[in-house]
């Protein structure tokens, strides 16, 4: 791009870099010469592997962010955390039920939030994290599926949390238990499954197989179409 | 924001919005006319990246020799390796196990759990962190055909169709026949779809279906996806060993042309290790970040089409790599995210393509490659907008989906949207976003038979890196739905033929030997290397200054 940037000053990991105005804190790090390997991954805000702790000129606030979707300011301090040695429980899905004593067992942590905040205002996501955290106190699984659902698993929360939750692994536990047991049943995907089952549709696709282009072509142009 | 000049053609546009809001509601879509098979064939023809004259170049070495395939593409086939088979003691091998499976996204991931519902044991390897990847990022949707009113033959006629009748039709067989049972599968996974009230799916359609078809998990649908996979991962560490940070460089065959295994490098400690392996499964993804003809990209950091590059030179064939899918709604605006997704969902929803003048110049929902040419033949034609950095693009109408459907649509369906133009100071609820074609899928990759397996034995290929299932041209949805009917059939048969009880002979690098003669009988610079494994962004002015920077356009 030949736009024209000013250039300011940034401080990765405490060393000073000259970088262009408007930059990411992705784009900044490899203008300064930084080939990334870790602390990155979609460059688009969707992974969570950028998570970076940094502070802003005159403010003695410590803040977190996305690197490939923060743009760095003009004296701006900056860390990157590659990677939280959170801890993860292991379980089996198929053993769990969608209920509160499924968080006693695996995440007593939760139990012990003090209400904070803290996740909340740390989340480049603008999630409610404290809001499902307390959701999944009250046994509320649907709400704290629902309510955790942009997670991207950054780490952010966890790292700032004073009571040592690791809040994304409870938030996906939950999501995955309301998509196993709690969201209804699609009665038409299980009468297509059936029919699968049956062997219908096999012959008329052996029969597109075989087509040949032209005829196959027609039909496809002349196929009705039902969209909304 | 944007600034005074753009917002005078957003003025045009908000203009035009009234009529065009009546266009909808009488017409829905159809706004504007589909195109004939005339009119696809020339429009591709004069305005799809792919068919310009210097696009393609013919391939001067390995099993497709002679085909004119992507240009970018050949660079990195007519490349050395990293490191010289020399180097390595095949005798020493550092880690044994029965099945290897390079790359974590969805495709990898799906070949891991399905391969663990055997006894065999798996390693999984991947160069980022697990997941990270093109498929966390897909926002748009999956399709299956289980609705009352579509079948599996509709989607296999729209995905031949979309593909210009050139896929392979077991693999779309393949593909269609398996969608509803992995919906069902991914649901039992804990995999959060949009339902209804009673439990009914939420579809949507896509450019080039015929029906409703397009499952989604919010505009999320890659993550809601991947996230579960790699958590169901994360919980069978008796079954699923992995290492991250760690890229596979070259795959080892036997001295009876098995695949055998691989050579890894862990990135970080820059140590390689050799793998012996009874069978592998690449799922290395796709090569977004070859940035053909100099095109930005949605796709993750590590797609650097690794896994097409030791698939060749261990003598698997390519199949359609003359054709890239370019998506046509990339943002490039505002500058930080130039490049990103749009997704197609934006149009399912009802926003609409307009030129600077607020003009509607085709129908929103065509197959991806006639919806990009359309939007290049606006820009060439100078009916595009131009932003401050020089790059052009048309609008998509975005606040129109709220005046469609209401307030708070946007924010219901399209959150992630919604958040990474907010992040910038840009609201889609009441401003259109710029967008131009931008580089998304490769289609074609290495080939495959139904049972995800290669022309060698014991080597299979998932996902992304494998070619002929969608043609020269996929459509939206059918790509998360390949990776999982694939990874899960490459998982399953690459377990199984383990237990065939496969004896490797002797572990062997000769054709990676072979096809370094081959390369320097072609002349080519020592200093071009392949797999790239990850892009190298460092400018050119640092990076003159970098003098331990061995590798041209790789990692160091
Ligand atoms: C922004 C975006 C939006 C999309 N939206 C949709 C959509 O709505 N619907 C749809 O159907 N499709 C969509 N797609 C396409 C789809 O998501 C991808 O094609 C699909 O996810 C590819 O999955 P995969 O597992 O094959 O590859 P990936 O998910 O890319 O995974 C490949 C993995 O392999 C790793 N890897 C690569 N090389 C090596 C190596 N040498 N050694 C070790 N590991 C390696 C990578 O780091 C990565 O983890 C989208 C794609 C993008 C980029
Ligand atoms: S909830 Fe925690 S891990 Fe998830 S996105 Fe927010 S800060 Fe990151
Ligand atoms: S930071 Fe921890 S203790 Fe504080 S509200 Fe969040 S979960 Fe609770
Ligand atoms: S690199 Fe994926 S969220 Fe920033």
């Amino acid at each position: 791009m030949d736009v024209k940037h000013e250039m300011i000053k940034v401080y990765i990991s405490g060393e000073l870099f000259h970088v262009p105005e408007g930059s990411t804190i992705i784009m900044a790090l490899e203008y300064a010469g930084f080939q990334l390997k870790k602390g990155i991954g979609c460059r688009e805000g969707y992974c969570g592997a950028c998570a970076t702790v940094y502070r802003e000129k005159g403010d003695y606030k410590l803040k977190g962010g996305l690197a490939c979707q923060t743009v760095v300011t003009d004296g701006m301090a900056i860390a990157m955390i590659p990677f939280v040695p959170a801890e993860k429980p292991i379980y089996d899905l198929n053993d769990l039920t969608p209920d509160v004593g499924t968080f006693t067992q695996l995440f007593p942590s939760v139990f012990r939030c003090v209400s904070c905040n803290t996740c909340t205002k740390s989340c480049p996501q603008d999630i409610e994290v404290m809001d499902y955290v307390q959701a999944l106190i009250r046994g509320d699984i649907a709400k704290a599926a629902d309510l955790s659902f942009d997670c991207i698993r950054c780490g952010l929360c966890a790292l700032r949390c004073p009571a040592e939750i690791v809040q994304y692994n409870a938030g996906i536990l939950a999501r995955r238990l309301y998509g196993k047991y709690l969201s209804k049943n699609s009665s038409e995907l299980d009468a297509r499954l059936k029919e699968l089952d049956e062997g219908k549709f096999v012959k008329e696709i052996e029969e597109l197989k075989k087509m040949p282009d032209d005829k196959l072509s027609k039909k496809y142009y002349s196929r009705e179409i039902k969209i909304s | 924001m944007y600034p005074e000049y753009m917002m005078e053609s957003i003025k045009k546009v908000e203009q035009t919005r009234p009529h065009r809001l009546e266009l909808a509601k009488k017409l829905g879509k159809q706004v504007f006319p589909r195109m004939g098979e005339q009119e696809r064939a020339d429009i591709l023809a004069d305005y799809h990246p792919d068919y310009k004259d210097d696009a393609l170049r013919e391939l001067r070495i390995g099993p497709n020799k002679n085909d004119k395939i992507i240009n970018e593409v050949v660079d990195v086939m007519e490349s050395y390796p990293r490191d010289y088979p020399e180097t390595f003691d095949l005798n020493k091998v550092d880690i044994e196990t029965d099945v290897l499976i390079i790359g974590a996204g969805s495709a990898g991931l799906s070949a891991a759990i399905e391969a663990s519902e055997t006894d065999a044991e798996i390693l999984l390897i991947t160069k980022l962190r697990l997941g990270d990847s093109n498929s966390m990022m897909a926002q748009g949707g999956i399709q299956a055909a289980d609705q009352t009113d579509d079948d599996p033959v509709l989607h296999y006629l729209d995905v031949m169709g979309g593909g210009h009748f050139d896929n392979k039709p077991e693999l779309v067989d393949a593909l269609v026949m398996d969608a509803a049972p992995s919906i069902k599968w991914l649901e039992e996974l804990g995999v959060m779809f949009d339902k209804n009230e009673d439990g009914s799916m939420m579809v949507k359609s896509g450019g080039g279906t015929c029906r409703n078809r397009m499952h989604s998990t919010r505009d999320y649908t890659g993550a809601g996806i991947c996230r579960v996979l790699r958590d169901e991962v994360y919980n069978r560490p008796d079954k699923i060993k992995y290492i991250e940070y760690t890229a596979a460089t070259e795959l080892i065959l036997d001295d009876k042309g098995q695949c055998a295994g691989a050579i890894i490098y862990h990135l970080e400690s820059k140590q390689y290790s050799v793998v012996k392996a009874k069978t592998v499964i690449i799922a290395t993804g796709g090569f977004g970040r070859l940035h053909v003809r100099g095109f930005e990209t949605t796709n993750h950091y590590g797609a650097t089409a690794d896994g097409l590059v030791i698939g060749y030179r261990a003598g698997a064939k390519l199949m359609f790599m003359d054709s890239v899918q370019y998506h046509p709604t990339g943002a490039v605006f505002p500058e930080q995210i130039v490049g990103f997704l749009c997704t197609e969902k934006v149009r399912g929803l009802g926003a609409q393509p307009v030129n600077k003048d607020g003009e509607l110049f085709v129908y929103p929902l065509e197959p991806r490659d006639i919806e990009a040419s359309a939007f290049i033949r606006v820009c060439e034609n100078n009916l595009g907008v131009t932003t401050p950095s020089g790059l052009k693009g048309i609008w998509l109408d975005s606040p129109l989906i709220e005046e469609l459907s209401g307030e708070g649509t946007i924010e219901k369906n399209l959150p992630a949207m919604l958040r990474q133009y907010k992040r910038f100071d840009i609201d889609i609820r009441k401003y259109p976003m710029l967008v131009f074609p931008t580089l998304h899928y490769q289609n074609g990759g290495l080939e495959i038979d139904a049972n995800a397996e290669t022309t060698i034995p014991g080597l299979y290929v998932a996902g992304e890196a494998s070619g002929g299932i969608h043609g020269r041209n996929r459509l939206m949805g059918n790509s998360q739905l390949d990776i999982i009917v694939f990874g899960r059939r490459a998982g399953r048969n690459a377990a199984s033929k383990v237990k065939t009880g496969i004896q490797l002979g002797k572990l062997s690098l000769k054709h990676v030997t072979d096809y370094i003669k081959e390369v320097e009988e072609l002349g080519i610079d020592k200093k071009q290397i392949a797999p790239i494994i990850l892009p190298d962004y460092i400018p050119d002015h640092v990076k003159a200054k970098q003098l331990s920077s061995e590798f041209q356009g790789t990692l160091f």
